[in-house]
C-alpha cells in the first residue's frame, strides 16, 4: 500500500511551503515500506520490515541555502522543519555554486510501480524462501540467500511552482548455494519492479547448478583469455563507466574521458562500433523515476553510440557554466545486444573462459579505468564450443574501456542486477578477447 | 550508504572517502547536539518498560538499545564550503529470545508506549522465525553489572567546537595544498557521537557516550599536457578520539624514510596539505614500476588494510561459519585448521591481537552491544591461528564459555550481531626503526598508505595498491614509483614477514565504514601496526593507455 497518493503529498507539501520566508524553497517528500528476509545454511536467520518517511525542506536566501528533515507530519513540525532549515541557511556560508530552484517540469508518466510487488504478504515472501530452500535440500547443498522487496512514493515541489509525484516498487533476490563439502559454489540474482515475474526456485535450481559443476575445479595458467562474461559479470565493470561520465571531472582533467592536451573524449570514439548504451526511464522491462532528486526530467538519452561518447552527465551549475543542457545522471543503463543465446556464444567459441559472477571490484587507476576483482561462483573453460571443465577462480585486472574495444560477439539482452552497487540494469552477455587474468585464487 | 550516493552527496567523484550514515538520521541544528534528550534515569525506566513486557510475553532474554546517533560532516572544496550537515537519529532497538528464537524490532517512538509496542512485534517476530529454526539459540553466560557507563576519553568535544572553526582550518589547508600548486582539493571534518544506553533482562544497565573523529581530504594534481592526474589523500587516521585530534602537536609527527613526515596521536592538516601537494606532483613524475619480486616495507597507515581484509575478516566466525556466504563471504580460517593448534598462519613474527579495549581506537567501548565487557584476545600467536572472533550465541560452537565482546550495530533500528574488533599487528620485540629495516633490503619498496584494495571471498588471494611508492635499492631509497600493486595469497604473505619494527613506531589506522550484513551495516574498527618487511611479494604493473 502507497503511504501517501499524490493528492495527499500535493496537499503536504503546498502546507510546509506556505511556511515559508526564504527566497526560494523546495520541499522533497518520500516514504517507503520495505521488506526483507536472509537466510544461511539452509534456514532462515533475520527477516525484518521497516517503514520510512522523510520530507526534506531546502531553504536559500541568495546564495545561502540549508536542508532540514523531519519524519512527523503536524503542523507544528512542519513549521518548525522550515524555520530550522532557514536558520540554517542564514547561518551558512555563501555558496558561489548555488543554482536558483527550476520552474514547472514537464514529466512523462512513469510505469514504476506494480500493484503486486506493493501488495506482498510475509507468507508469500516466506514460500519464496522455502522453494529457494527445498532446491539447496534436494539438491544435497547449502543455502545462503537475500530476499527484500520495497513499495514507496517520492514527491517534490518548490516554490517556483514544480510539482513532482512518482510512486515505485522493486524486488531483488540473490542466492549463493555451496556443496555440501564446500568445493562447488554457484550464485544467481534478479531483479525486477513487478514481482510476478520473480521465480526463487528457478534461479536457486541455476545457482545449486552451477555449485555442483563448478565442484573440483582444475587450475589452469592465468593470462590473456577470451572470456565470455555473463551479464551479472559485466555489470560490475560496465557500470564503472556509467558511475564516471561527469562532465566537470572530464572537463577538469580528472577522468577517464578527460585527455591529453586539456579536452575531453566527448564526440569521439573510446569503444567498438558495436556498443550502444543509453537509458530510458520508460523501458517497461527496467522502468526508473521520470524525473531526478532536483526536478530535472529524466528522458531517455544516449550516452554512447556506435563506440562514440554522445554525452556526459552534468550538475545545474556546471551545465550552466558551459552553456550546455544539464542532463542528469540516470538510474539505470541498457546496453544493445545481439540475438543469441549465452549457450550459442559458448557454441561458437574455439579456446575461452566462461564468467558467471565477478567479486570485489575497486579501481586500481582511475585514469584508465583499470579494475580489478576476482571471478566465483561458477567459472568454466570452453574448447571446442563446449564447456570442457570447471577452473580454479582468477584475479583479474582489466578496463571497461579497453574490454569494449576488444569486443567479439553480443548476446541477447537480459535484465540483471550489480552486486556492488545494487543497480538493476539490462546488458547482453558479451564475448571479449584478450581479457587479462592475473593470478589464481583457492577461493570457492 | 551505497558509495554513489556518497559522491553525489560530497560531489568528490574519484578516490572520495566514504561515509555511514545512521539510518533515519535527521538533518538538526547544532545547538542540539548539546542538549540531553533524556537521562540515565528516564532510559531504565522506558527500558524496564520493554524488559517486563517481553517477560509477560514469554521471552526468555531481552535487550534493548536505546540509542542517539549524531553525524556532522564539513566539507570543502578548494575556496568553498560545499556542505555542512548535521545528522541527529534517535530511537530504539528491542531484542528477544522466544522459543529458542531471536527477534527484533525498533522504533523511533521513544515512550514507554512505543518501547511496548515495538517489543511485542520482536516477540511476534520471534514466534514466526521459531519455525524455521533447526537449534535453539545459546548465549554464553556474562555477568550482570548493574548500572555502570563507559565514555571515549576525549579531552575536547567535536560538537561542542563552532561550526567556523572546523571551516576555516579545512579552507587553511586548501589553501596551503593550492599554494604550493595543487590543481584541487576537497576536505572533511566528519564527527560521529553515539549515545548509547543498553538494558538486558539479565540486569546490566549500560550507558556508554562513544566519539569519533575523521578528517580527511584529497589533493589533486592534473598535468593537462600529458593527460595524467593523481590524488593524494590525508595522512591522518580516523580515529575514536576529540577533536583534540586535530591538535597537531610536535611530539606526534614522526619523520620517516624518503623524507616523508608522519602523525601518531594527533595530526597537522595544515602541514599535510602542503606535503600532499608537493607529492602529488612527484606521484605523477615518478618512475613506472618494473614487475617483479620486491621485499615491501609496509608503514602503519598502509599496513592496516592488509590486516584488515586477511586477518581481521577471516577471522570473523560467523565468516568461517556461512552466514555471509550470499554477501561478505566465507573464510579459509575453517574450523578444522584451528582445531589443530598448528596452521601455520604466518611467520613466527606475526602476533595479532584483537582489542575492544584500546584507547584511541575506533572499536573501543567499555561493554559491546549485547552487554559484554569489552577485552583483548589472541588470534595469531607467533604464526599459529589459536582463535576467532565470536559473540554470545557463538562461542559455544568453538567450545568456549565467554563471548569476546564484539557485537555491535551501527544503530538503534537494526539488530545486533558479530562485528571485527580493532585488530592489530604486535610490534617486534627487538629494537628495530624503519630507517635500519630499509637499510638491510638491497631491492625493494617501501609503501605509505593504502590504495586500491580487492580480496577474494575466502581470503586467499589479495591485492592491495598504495600511495606513496619509494623505491628501494641496496638499503637506500632512491625515488619514487608509481603504478604499484602486490598480489599475494594471505598464508604465504604473512609467512613473508621477516621483521616487525619495535614498539616505538607502532600506529593505528583504520576505516570508518567497514560493511558486512544484508541489509549492510557499517562497522567502525581500527587497526595497529609498526612498520613490517615482507620479503618476494610479487608486484605488478598497473600502467595502461585507453
Amino acid at each position: 500500500m502507497i503511504l501517501l497518493t499524490k493528492d495527499e503529498a500535493y496537499t503536504l507539501m503546498k502546507k510546509v511551503l506556505a511556511y515559508s520566508k526564504a527566497d526560494e524553497c523546495e520541499v522533497n517528500l518520500s516514504g517507503t515500506n520495505s521488506s526483507n528476509v536472509r537466510y544461511a545454511r539452509n534456514a532462515v536467520s533475520t527477516s525484518g520490515t521497516v517503514s520510512q518517511y522523510q520530507l526534506v525542506v531546502s531553504s536559500a536566501f541568495g546564495k545561502k541555502s540549508g536542508i532540514a528533515t523531519i519524519n512527523e507530519f503536524d503542523d507544528a513540525s512542519l513549521e518548525k522543519v522550515v524555520r530550522r532549515s532557514e536558520e540554517l541557511a542564514q547561518l551558512a556560508p555563501e555558496n558561489p555554486e548555488y543554482v536558483s530552484i527550476l520552474g514547472p517540469q514537464t514529466y512523462a508518466e512513469p510505469v514504476t510501480y506494480v500493484q503486486a510487488t506493493a501488495a506482498i504478504t510475509p507468507k508469500m515472501r516466506a514460500d519464496a524462501v522455502a522453494q529457494s530452500l527445498q532446491v539447496a535440500k534436494d539438491s544435497k547443498a547449502v543455502a545462503a540467500g537475500f530476499l527484500e522487496d520495497n513499495n514507496g512514493f517520492s514527491a517534490m515541489m518548490n516554490s517556483k511552482g514544480l510539482f513532482a509525484y512518482n510512486t515505485s516498487t522493486n524486488t531483488n533476490f540473490s542466492v549463493t548455494v555451496r556443496t555440501e563439502d564446500s568445493k562447488g559454489s554457484g550464485y544467481a540474482t534478479r531483479g525486477y519492479n513487478d514481482v510476478t515475474r520473480l521465480n526463487t526456485k528457478s534461479a536457486t535450481q541455476i545457482a545449486a547448478e552451477k555449485a555442483v559443476k563448478s565442484a573440483t575445479a582444475k587450475a589452469i595458467e592465468p593470462g590473456k583469455y577470451t572470456v565470455i562474461l555473463e551479464p551479472a559479470a559485466a555489470a560490475v565493470l560496465l557500470e564503472n563507466i556509467f558511475f564516471n561520465m561527469d562532465a566537470r571531472q572530464a572537463d577538469e582533467g580528472r577522468s577517464f574521458l578527460s585527455k591529453a592536451g586539456g579536452t575531453t573524449r566527448l564526440g569521439e570514439k573510446l569503444v567498438d562500433e558495436r556498443v550502444t548504451i543509453y537509458s530510458d526511464p520508460l523501458n517497461p522491462d527496467l522502468p526508473t523515476s521520470t524525473w531526478n532528486g532536483d526536478g530535472r526530467p529524466q528522458e531517455k538519452i544516449t550516452w554512447i553510440e556506435k563506440g562514440v561518447i554522445k554525452n556526459l552527465t552534468y550538475s545545474r551549475y556546471w551545465a550552466e557554466k558551459k552553456g550546455v543542457k544539464a542532463i542528469p545522471g540516470p538510474d539505470a543503463a541498457i546496453m544493445e545486444g545481439g540475438t543469441k543465446t549465452l549457450e550459442e556464444l559458448i557454441a561458437g567459441t574455439k579456446k575461452g573462459v566462461l564468467v558467471t559472477r565477478l567479486w570485489y571490484i575497486r579501481t586500481v587507476d582511475p585514469q584508465s579505468l583499470l579494475l580489478t576483482g576476482l571471478t566465483r561462483d561458477g567459472t568454466f573453460y570452453i574448447e571446442n564450443g563446449k564447456i570442457q571443465y570447471p577452473i580454479k577462480n582468477f584475479r583479474f585486472n582489466e578496463s571497461p574501456v579497453i574490454m569494449l574495444n576488444n569486443l567479439e560477439e553480443l548476446g541477447k539482452v537480459e535484465r540483471t542486477v550489480s552486486v556492488e552497487s545494487n543497480v538493476n540494469y539490462l546488458l547482453p552477455p558479451m564475448k571479449i578477447r584478450d581479457f587479462t587474468f592475473s593470478s589464481l585464487s583457492d577461493a570457492v | 550508504m551505497k558509495r554513489r550516493d556518497f559522491i553525489h552527496l560530497t560531489g568528490m567523484g574519484a578516490g572520495a572517502m566514504m561515509m555511514p550514515f545512521s539510518s533515519f538520521a535527521n538533518s538538526v541544528d547544532p545547538a542540539r547536539f548539546l542538549d540531553q534528550l533524556l537521562d540515565v534515569q528516564q532510559k531504565k525506566a522506558l527500558a524496564d518498560a520493554a524488559l517486563n513486557t517481553a517477560k509477560s510475553l514469554g521471552a526468555t532474554y531481552t535487550d534493548v538499545r536505546i540509542g542517539r546517533y549524531l553525524n556532522q560532516f564539513v566539507t570543502t572544496r578548494e575556496k568553498k564550503v560545499q556542505n555542512i550537515i548535521n545528522t541527529e537519529s534517535f530511537g530504539v532497538g528491542v531484542r528477544v529470545i522466544v522459543n529458542g528464537t531471536w527477534g527484533f524490532a525498533a522504533s523511533n517512538n521513544v515512550t514507554t508506549d512505543g518501547l511496548k509496542k515495538a517489543t511485542e512485534r520482536a516477540v511476534a517476530i520471534a514466534k514466526a522465525n521459531s519455525k524455521f529454526q533447526k537449534e535453539p539459540v545459546k548465549l554464553a553466560a556474562t555477568p550482570s553489572y548493574g548500572e555502570v557507563s563507559w565514555k571515549t576519553p576525549i579531552v575536547k568535544n567535536g560538537f561542542e567546537v563552532p561550526v567556523k572553526e572546523k571551516v576555516d582550518l579545512l579552507l587553511n589547508a586548501n589553501a596551503k595544498a593550492m599554494e604550493k600548486g595543487a590543481n584541487f582539493v576537497n576536505s572533511i571534518i566528519f564527527l560521529v557521537n553515539e549515545q548509547k544506553y543498553f538494558a538486558s533482562s539479565e540486569g546490566s544497565y549500560i550507558d556508554q557516550d562513544v566519539h569519533r573523529t575523521w578528517p580527511n581530504f584529497n589533493v589533486n594534481a592534473v598535468d593537462r599536457a600529458s593527460g595524467q592526474f593523481k590524488s593524494r589523500p590525508a595522512f591522518s587516521a580516523p580515529v575514536g578520539m576529540g577533536y583534540e585530534y586535530l591538535d597537531g602537536k610536535a611530539e606526534d609527527k614522526i619523520q620517516g624514510p624518503g623524507g616523508i613526515t608522519l602523525y601518531n596521536k594527533s595530526y597537522d592538516i595544515v602541514e599535510d596539505a602542503a606535503m600532499a601537494a608537493e607529492q602529488v606532483k612527484q606521484m605523477i613524475a615518478a618512475k613506472s614500476v618494473e614487475p617483479g619480486k620486491y621485499d615491501l616495507v609496509l608503514e602503519p597507515s598502509h599496513l592496516w588494510l592488509t590486516i584488515h581484509e586477511s586477518v581481521g575478516h577471516p577471522t570473523e566466525l560467523d565468516r568461517v561459519l556461512g552466514y555471509e556466504a550470499n554477501y561478505a563471504g566465507t573464510s579459509f580460517l575453517t574450523l578444522d585448521k584451528w582445531q589443530t593448534k598448528k596452521f601455520n598462519f604466518g611467520s613466527k613474527q606475526v602476533n595479532i591481537v584483537a582489542d575492544k579495549t584500546q584507547v584511541g581506537s575506533l572499536g573501543a567501548v567499555g561493554y559491546d552491544d549485547e552487554g559484554v565487557k569489552c577485552k583483548k584476545w589472541d588470534l595469531i600467536k607467533d604464526g599459529i591461528l589459536v582463535n576467532y572472533q565470536a559473540i554470545r550465541d557463538q562461542v559455544n560452537i568453538i567450545g568456549q564459555k565467554e563471548s569476546h565482546g564484539c557485537c555491535y550495530s551501527q544503530g538503534w533500528s537494526d539488530v545486533q550481531f558479530q562485528r571485527m574488533a580493532n585488530v592489530s599487528l604486535q610490534p617486534g620485540k627487538e629494537q628495530l626503526t624503519p630507517q635500519q629495516m630499509i637499510a638491510g633490503v638491497e631491492k625493494g619498496i617501501y609503501i605509505v598508505k593504502d590504495g586500491s584494495f580487492s580480496i577474494d571471498q575466502q581470503r586467499y588471494n589479495f591485492q592491495f595498491g598504495g600511495v606513496l611508492f619509494f623505491e628501494i635499492k641496496n638499503g637506500k631509497i632512491e625515488g619514487m614509483l608509481k603504478d604499484v600493486a602486490y598480489q599475494a595469497n594471505t598464508q604465504d604473505f604473512w609467512n613473508s614477514c621477516v621483521q616487525v619494527c619495535d614498539e616505538r613506531d607502532y600506529r593505528m589506522n583504520g576505516a570508518f565504514n567497514d560493511g558486512k550484513g544484508q541489509p549492510s551495516q557499517s562497522n567502525a574498527v581500527s587497526h595497529g601496526s609498526a612498520t613490517a618487511r615482507f620479503n618476494g611479494v610479487n608486484v605488478i604493473n598497473t600502467g595502461r593507455t585507453i
